[in-house]
């Protein structure tokens, strides 16, 4: 008789593979070598000479690069083994790293990205023969003006920070255009806006000033209007805050700034609720950004390459990032000649694969699907809300009783009263069930904050499994902490000190830092 | 876990105010320590100072001293901190009120990791956790070396000769050293959040970036206001108000009648930081920042400074003023322009 076969847990019992893989440096090998170049044949000799005398002077190094030296089969099973010890977005319900709209990018869209017409492009080709990636992106400009409602885009920038830092940088332009660079040195930003406006505010050499939120939880309309002057160039915020709440007052907002001759520009970074519902141009918005690694799917990859946009008013236009893409009704080409243009924000023309991903994830849907996206993106993010707040322990601050868009930043502010559980502590024991989990930006303002954003992407069964994980994490927390407390039990590494991240002299995000510092070599 | 971390027996002292509140709201801090009971020396004062409810929560605790039964001063809890300091313990909880926490902090200065379940009916000092239960699991993450850093918090008090003279003030006495529980996160979005250190240094380079030659800065008690004095190459008293210029240091400890001769004739501005976990800017603990110094400094020179972590450890709620005087304390209210970094500001409330 065959033993019954065993039903499967409710929850994952996931593990990560532990490896105990070193570093690639510290598996080279002198003189291995992954590829054997092919003697030069004769033949050849004799037509071109010696090719590598040709090669001119300054671009030859001096001593070889000093990279691992490996064979294949070594490389391969390196990088398998650490595949192995990840969690990436094809393997957990992803709705735990909200802010970064993990939603799914359909495998045909790499396929298109990773075929040779993409993959074997240079940006310094003639224009003549890229004429398929050109027309690709200057209608994918149409669409973003469409979806936006501005007038022009550039999608140069490689990420969306990049395309916040192009804004801020057309914001100076505007402003020394008409002489009052050194009068409007301040940017006004909310405390639940994407981060990286006032970071871009500050690197651009901006004063930042941020709103906190009124007693209702909205962005302070008081305080904006304490705050604003005639030294203000920007209101730099995001629509809806990070909290997934929308501000009701944005056209006061907008108009108030307006007035005292400031400029707007809507960080778009949570868009993925309002595709084809609202629009920043009917915001009275001046300027606005997207992340086409995160809304339009090309994917986010935390880390990877991205993808930005950014739009402005026709007013804004001549400022814009150079070179824009352009059609004259018979060939596509690019433009230099933009002599208000703020330059350059990175070398070439955008991140040519992702804005083909963006393209053909817009054209599979179209105009309806991009609402229908958002309507699913809303109605999934409030169903995960009535769940979350059925758990003990947990809460949802700010506009009480209000639905959110896309997202919410919850606290577990109870929770940890009760239990003296953390919300990280919460996030390193949902590794343990195979899941991602993320609390916030930094400092925290809501305390404890756990931000979920499920997208359109997972279905009622994935949100209901991210539930219950939760739901039994909270119920360990009250029953036995140190099970929480000590966790994660299933990952290969179970915790790090906090403390070095803080030590600048302890950091080392290189090779040649970690021999540096780690070695002392 | 911290038995798995093999760290050695934590050695941990109780000592409990004279009030009346003390037992019970100590007990519930130290039922929360109980889970480490079989990894902790409880030292602790005799009798009602502690030893009592450390044996009816199941510990079994080292007694050290003696006291009168029934008749516990502040005499005896400061003999007891100081006696609890040179037996090395790793943690020294009390419980009491603002009272209590003068007295250890006149015992034990900010030598040792002091912390207080509040149980006193004068709660303003910032020493205390949120609430009893609270400070248990403080207690515990401290003790299990969850948290290893420590910050200085406000002892504050009433002043009881300004008490005698019909005036309620309350004084800033010192600061004590408590666990600080920096939010651990591993965040993907910033590297790391700058220390509190750097950020009130940063805050300082603002600050005397903004500074005008002539005008005086009356720079009121704290570690933020200090932070700025030291980038000037000057040491301030940290629980008094100072007068400075950029380049010269006029005044130390100055009371109000000092402050209202300075300026008198001259251009001044008042810098101050919100005091404790209360976020209180005026009345408490820079009274000698009297009303009539801020009539005559005006609102508009006053500049606010705060660290992020302090500012939104008030979750949101506005700060306060209480300067004795209404008709001050309404001039007061509005937005400030909070500055809380190299060129960063915040707009805040403050409300009476």
């Amino acid at each position: 008789m065959s033993k019954p076969i065993q039903q499967k847990p409710a929850l994952r019992r996931f593990h990560q593979a532990s490896w105990d893989e070193p570093i690639i440096f510290e598996l080279s090998q002198p003189g291995q070598r992954g590829i054997l170049l092919p003697e030069v044949e004769e033949e050849i000799i004799n037509e071109v000479g010696d090719v590598t005398a040709s090669l001119p002077d300054p671009i030859r190094r001096k001593t070889p690069p000093r990279l691992p030296e490996m064979s294949q089969i070594h490389v391969l099973r390196h990088y398998a083994r650490l595949s192995q010890e990840n969690l990436g977005v094809d393997l957990n319900i992803d709705v735990g790293q909200g802010t970064c709209t993990m939603k799914y990018s359909p495998k045909v869209n790499d396929q298109l990205a990773r075929s040779p017409k993409m993959t074997e492009l240079h940006p310094l080709q003639d224009q003549s023969t890229v004429q398929g990636i050109l027309e690709i992106m200057y209608r994918l400009e149409q669409m973003l003006k469409e979806i936006s409602g501005m007038d022009r885009f550039s999608l140069q920038p490689g990420a969306g920070s990049a395309a916040i830092y192009a804004n801020v940088a057309i914001v100076r332009a505007y402003h020394a255009s008409r002489g009052e660079s050194n009068q409007r040195d301040e940017v006004i930003t909310t405390i639940f806006s994407h981060p990286s406006n006032a970071a871009c505010a500050r690197t651009a050499g901006y004063k930042v000033i941020t709103l906190y939120p009124d007693e209702d939880g909205y962005p302070d309309l008081g305080a904006l209007k304490a705050a604003i002057s005639e030294r203000t160039a920007a209101l730099m915020i995001t629509n809806p805050e990070d909290t997934g709440i929308f501000n009701p007052r944005i056209e006061e907002f907008v108009r108030i700034v307006h007035e005292a001759g400031g400029l707007c520009s809507y960080d778009q970074a949570n868009a993925n609720g309002i595709l084809g519902i609202t629009r920043a141009r009917e915001a009275g918005f001046d300027l606005c950004h997207f992340n086409l690694h995160k809304t339009f799917s090309t994917p986010h990859g935390c880390g990877g390459p991205a993808a930005g946009a950014c739009g402005v008013t026709s007013d804004l236009a001549p400022f814009l990032p150079k070179p824009t893409v352009e059609f004259d009704g018979q060939k596509y080409f690019l433009d230099y000649d933009r002599p208000q243009s703020i330059g350059k924000i990175r070398p070439f023309y955008g991140v040519a694969q992702n804005l083909l991903k963006a393209y053909a994830w817009i054209m599979s849907l179209g105009a309806e699907g991009l609402r229908e996206v958002a309507e699913v993106a809303v109605l999934n993010n409030n169903y995960l809300m009535k769940k979350v707040l059925e758990i003990r322990g947990a809460s949802a601050p700010y506009a009480k009783g209000k639905r959110r868009i896309e997202q919410v930043r919850y606290s577990w502010e109870q929770l940890s009263e009760d239990t003296g559980v953390h919300s990280e502590e919460i996030g390193y024991r949902a590794a343990d069930f195979g899941t991602h989990y993320w609390t916030s930006h930094h400092p925290f303002i809501v305390p404890e904050p756990m931000t979920l954003e499920p997208t359109e992407s997972y279905s009622k069964a994935d949100l209901d499994e991210y539930v219950a994980i939760l739901q039994k994490i909270a119920e360990e927390a009250y029953s036995d902490p140190d099970i929480v407390q000590t966790a994660p039990h299933n990952s290969t590494v179970h915790h790090i000190e906090q403390e070095p991240f803080d030590n600048p002299l302890e950091w080392a995000v290189t090779w040649r830092a970690y021999k540096r510092k780690a070695r002392k070599e | 876990m911290k038995g798995s971390d093999g760290l050695d027996i934590q050695r941990t002292a109780l000592a409990m105010g004279a009030v009346p509140e003390a037992g019970d709201r100590t007990r519930r801090a130290l039922d929360v320590l109980r889970r480490l009971a079989h990894e902790l020396d409880l030292l602790t004062p005799p009798g009602e100072m502690g030893e009592t409810i450390a044996r009816q929560c199941g510990f079994n605790p080292l007694v050290i001293g003696s006291i009168l039964p029934g008749d516990s001063t502040a005499d005896d809890t400061r003999r007891a901190a100081k006696a609890m300091q040179l037996s090395a313990v790793d943690l020294l909880l009390f419980a009491g009120g603002d009272g209590t926490a003068r007295d250890i902090y006149s015992a034990v200065g900010n030598e040792i990791p002091v912390l207080g379940i509040p149980a006193g009916v004068k709660i303003h000092s910032a020493v205390f956790a949120t609430n009893p239960h609270n400070a248990g699991l403080l207690a515990l993450e401290f003790l299990r070396s969850k948290i290893t850093r420590c910050r200085e918090a406000e002892v504050v008090d009433l002043d009881e000769q300004a008490y005698r003279s019909d005036n309620v003030a309350i004084r800033l006495y010192g600061f004590l050293k408590i666990p600080y529980r920096r939010q651990l996160v591993q965040n993907q979005k910033i590297p790391t959040p700058a220390t509190e250190a750097f950020q009130a240094d940063a805050i300082a380079a603002d600050v005397i970036e903004g500074m005008q030659d002539g005008c005086l800065y009356i720079l009121g008690p704290g570690t933020t206001t200090r932070c700025i004095a030291q980038r000037l190459g000057m040491q301030k008293t940290l629980i008094g108000v100072d007068v400075v210029t950029p380049h010269e240091l006029i005044a130390r400890d100055a009371s109000e009648s000092q402050l209202l001769t300075l300026i008198a004739h001259r251009p001044a501005k008042i810098v101050v930081t919100p005091i404790g976990g209360q976020g209180f800017l005026f009345g408490r603990g820079n009274q000698q920042i009297s009303p009539r110094v801020i009539q005559k400094v005006g609102k508009e020179n006053i500049l606010v400074v705060c660290q992020l972590q302090k500012l939104n450890a008030l979750r949101g709620k506005p700060f306060l003023v209480d300067t004795g005087d209404h008709q001050t304390d309404e001039l007061l209210t509005g937005y400030f322009s909070v500055i809380t970094g190299y060129h960063e500001r915040s707009m805040y409330r403050v409300t009476l």
